[in-house]
């Protein structure tokens, strides 16, 4: 098992490394010059010049590239261009916001979308079944900015229950200590700014669940389907046990393995790619964080912002690995 | 079995709560260390005041306002800072501000202050002549990257050969003297702008530039107290502020919401209180909602076509003015800024000084248009890319609506226009470079003054900066270089309006639009006068709930 997680770390080098080169490739190769777009339209060609100079962008793309390796194995991953501030610093908070949402929003869809997997396998080609897999067909083809919209319009605005945008109370602001809020708000003893945070979390989680939710839940489902119809389970219920103990603890055992990998894969995803709901909610998360970097082409910020998400994206796949073992204790590592 | 995965679950745990630990860990001090600055100021807080949230389409990059050019910026540093003169209310007329009075000499050379007595800065430290003369000193002795803006208002850095600021002088506690190499026109109202807000000498010293930008110190009226990026900015009020009963709100937060769509929503929901960035087609809403009210920012923009001169057929002037009768502006203007902009005749609005109201601009008229185009040798038409704007801005709410609208009719006088977009920072460079036929763009303008439309767009000196049209003409750079050190404004004023007469003639735009952003709050506002250059000052407002 250790070796084994060894290994894995091990594999995750050439993989970040070979990502750090894709992405400071790309993003070079596409025109705009960082210190034109910081000074802006009001700037002299002089003051672009001296920045570039500055910036060191005027060296061969080789030395900047392996000063920027250099940098990571230091555990310097540059300076924004655009606001000065060293990434490793500026960037924690943004990761902390997407982690939170992204979690809530896991959360969601995990609970929702196992059970309606579930109860539709259970139930199958009833009129439950057919619903739920209906939405989720919709749900996968639903574009969040319109659901997002939809919904601040009808929640927000009609029935008035849940704020329309950001995480916390804005007359009320949390004091951010490990800038997930709803740790903050706790050790703080805030219990009312907590449930003011969890209500800020529940739009934006539900527009960020909808596409794993579904995906999620016809994944259950097909795995459920197959799992039922094993001779394990038939041998159960011939032994007259209840349906309920059958299905969940028995079926869902084996069937949850590939789910577990789609969860896993989705987690990541969201982890990158929240920046059409950060940016409806105005959440001030990693998404929207690289993709105003893209815009200003602030390179030490995309590659590093890219390269930590990837990070995440990776270990969350090593985990999801190691948990299969725990579950069905058939599956070894050595 | 069941002892490995125990054994195999602890390290998980272990490698998930190190990644974790690992990176709050840096921040942990700090954030704590604000906590407790913010509970001390909670308690000695006046109280009674109201709080007022402002939202708005994007964060701000620094809150030093010398280190930026950019307007998000500005719109939290103008409540921070003060500069030597403000601008007044709504209009770009140079007034008192920390100093109280001034003095030109007759030669223009010299302009001797009076400074206002008894401001403190946030810190505590005594606003004096001294701290101006440090202010300067702070910005001359930098570079393009620190302080962007001073060598393109001032012509340079200490010892640059175009610098014109000779030297900043303390006489007294109270007196400042600036003495020049050569007269500067604008002189004052570059002063005026947001960028040269004087900074707490002690604040930027102690703390070096990358600190006092994200802990700025000024004598607005109000203070700092938090950044939480990308989600808000919260400053709250100075209690020792030298304006008597000012500032009326306790405390200010700026919101960033990226959406218009959302900004709006939450403003109907009561979250925050004042909203920038409206579209224009939501002016009617607003209007009609009695729980809001519409503002209206005084036009100090221009939307245009810019016509690459250097490229075939736009070198030919006549292909140029047949552009500009082709294109219907009243139509684009009620379809896409519903109606909320003034048609654009010259490359300035007329809020600017200096406009040249004489002058008739081109009427839509395509008959015409085809007769210049026969007569420019090009009857049949010809084929052209047309560059759309990705991006919204106040002076062009979508631009590749306004696009089709060009297309169309281009298409009606022969030429056939394929519309083109690129990614904002990509248009921009390859724009600047040349690489448009005819692009769409504009300008906000900074300081009300005409040179900051004319000579900083359509002059040969700018050209690869922001004259992306390749425009040059002998006789309007030797009138925008004359009007710069003309200190009698009459004399300015005709340079710029003979000036304008040239450009129009030549024509290397087809101005479009002079918008009026919109804003919107709500009706429990009062006191709230927009200003034209995009950063309202908030001392006077007040909620009344």
């Amino acid at each position: 098992m250790l070796s084994y997680i060894g290994k894995r770390l091990l594999q995750l080098i050439p993989v970040l490394l070979g990502m750090t080169f894709i992405v400071f490739m790309i993003i070079r190769a596409i025109p705009g010059n960082p210190a034109q777009v910081i000074l802006g339209q009001q700037a002299t060609e002089e003051a672009v010049a001296a920045l570039t100079a500055k910036l060191g962008l005027d060296k061969p793309w080789y030395t900047q590239y392996f000063d920027y390796l250099k940098g990571i194995m230091t555990g310097n991953l540059g300076e924004s261009m655009r606001t000065r501030a060293p990434v490793a610093e500026e960037i924690w908070p943004y990761l902390a916001a997407t982690f939170e949402l992204a979690l809530f929003a896991m959360i969601i869809a995990v609970v929702i979308g196992i059970n309606a997997g579930i109860i539709s396998a259970w139930f199958q080609n009833s009129w439950f079944d057919y619903t739920a897999m209906i939405l989720a067909l919709v749900g996968v083809s639903m574009p969040i900015f319109w659901l997002g919209l939809m919904g601040q319009w009808a929640f927000a605005l009609e029935l008035g229950w849940l704020p329309t945008t950001g995480r916390e109370p804005v007359r009320d602001p949390v004091a951010a200590i490990t800038h997930l809020y709803v740790i903050d708000t706790i050790i703080a003893g805030r219990f009312d700014q907590l449930g003011q945070v969890l209500r800020h979390l529940v739009l934006p989680g539900l527009a960020l669940a909808t596409i794993p939710m579904a995906i999620i839940a016809r994944m259950t489902r097909s795995s459920m389907l197959e799992v039922m119809r094993s001779d394990y389970v038939r041998t159960a219920r011939a032994k007259g046990q209840k349906m309920f103990f059958v299905v969940y603890k028995h079926a869902l055992k084996n069937a949850i393995i590939p789910v577990l990998t789609i969860i896993g894969l989705q987690l990541g995803m969201l982890l990158g790619g929240a920046i059409l709901t950060e940016t409806i909610f105005a959440w001030p998360g990693i998404g929207r964080y690289i993709y105003e970097a893209i815009g200003y082409r602030d390179y030490p910020v995309i590659q590093s912002g890219i390269l930590i998400v990837a990070f995440f994206f990776v270990m969350i796949n090593l985990i999801v690995d190691l948990l299969y073992s725990f579950i069905d204790p058939r599956i070894k590592y050595d | 079995m069941r002892k490995g995965k125990v054994w195999s679950l602890a390290i998980m745990l272990l490698l998930v709560l190190s990644t974790v630990l690992a990176a709050c860990s840096g921040g942990d001090n700090e954030s704590g260390e604000k906590d407790k600055e913010k509970d001390a100021s909670e308690q000695s807080g006046s109280g009674g005041g109201e709080t007022l949230v402002f939202g708005r389409g994007g964060d701000s990059t620094s809150l030093d306002p010398s280190r930026t050019t950019e307007g998000e910026t500005f719109k939290v540093t103008i409540n921070l800072f003060e500069t030597l003169l403000t601008f007044e209310d709504e209009g770009t007329a140079v007034e008192p501000g920390l100093a109280k009075s001034w003095e030109p000499s007759e030669d223009g050379l010299t302009y001797t202050f009076e400074l206002q007595e008894g401001v403190k800065f946030h810190d505590g430290t005594d606003f004096n002549a001294e701290a101006v003369v440090k202010n300067f000193e702070r910005w001359a002795s930098g570079d393009a990257e620190k302080h962007p803006y001073y060598n393109s208002m001032f012509g340079g850095f200490e010892g640059d050969e175009g610098h014109v600021i000779e030297s900043v002088t303390a006489e007294g506690d109270h007196t400042v003297v600036f003495k020049l190499t050569r007269p500067q026109a604008p002189f004052l109202k570059n002063l005026a702008m947001d960028m040269f807000a004087i900074a707490s000498p002690t604040a930027f010293e102690e703390q070096g530039d990358d600190d006092f930008e994200r802990n700025p110190v000024g004598t607005g009226p109000f203070k700092f107290v938090e950044w939480k990026p990308n989600d808000s900015i919260t400053i709250e009020r100075f209690d020792d502020y030298w304006q008597e009963g000012l500032p009326k709100l306790d405390k200010v937060i700026f919101r960033s919401i990226p959406d218009n769509a959302a900004r709006l929503n939450a403003l109907t929901a009561g979250e925050i209180d004042l909203a920038d960035g409206i579209n224009p087609s939501d002016g009617a809403s607003i209007e009609g909602n009695p729980d809001l009210q519409l503002f209206e920012r005084p036009s100090m923009n221009v939307g245009y076509l810019g016509l690459t001169v250097t490229r075939e057929p736009f070198d030919n002037k006549l292909v140029r003015q047949a552009m500009n009768h082709a294109i219907d502006k009243q139509s684009i203007i009620d379809a896409f800024f519903e109606g909320r902009a003034d048609i654009a005749v010259n490359p300035m609005p007329p809020s600017v000084s200096g406009y040249n109201d004489e002058i008739e601009g081109y009427d839509y008229n395509p008959e015409k248009a085809k007769e210049l185009l026969e007569e420019a040798g090009y009857g049949d038409g010809f084929e052209m890319e047309l560059w759309a704007m990705p991006v919204p801005r106040p002076y062009m709410p979508d631009g590749e609506k306004v696009a089709e609208v060009i297309q169309k009719n281009l298409a009606d006088i022969g030429i056939t226009a394929k519309i083109v977009s690129h990614e904002w920072a990509t248009y921009l460079e390859l724009a600047s470079k040349g690489d448009a036929d005819a692009f769409m763009l504009g300008w906000t303008g900074d300081n009300g003054d005409p040179d900051n439309f004319l000579y900083v767009l359509l002059d040969e000196d700018n050209i690869g900066s922001n004259n992306y049209t390749y425009f040059k003409n002998d006789e309007t750079h030797e009138l925008f270089i004359e009007a710069q050190t003309e200190v009698d404004e009459e004399k300015r004023i005709e340079l710029y309006k003979k000036a304008q007469e040239i450009l129009h003639e030549e024509a290397p735009w087809v101005p479009l639009a002079h918008s009026i952003p919109l804003l919107a709050g709500s009706k429990d506002i009062t006191g709230f006068l927009p200003h034209p250059t995009g950063s309202d000052l908030l001392s006077n407002v007040d909620l009344e709930r």
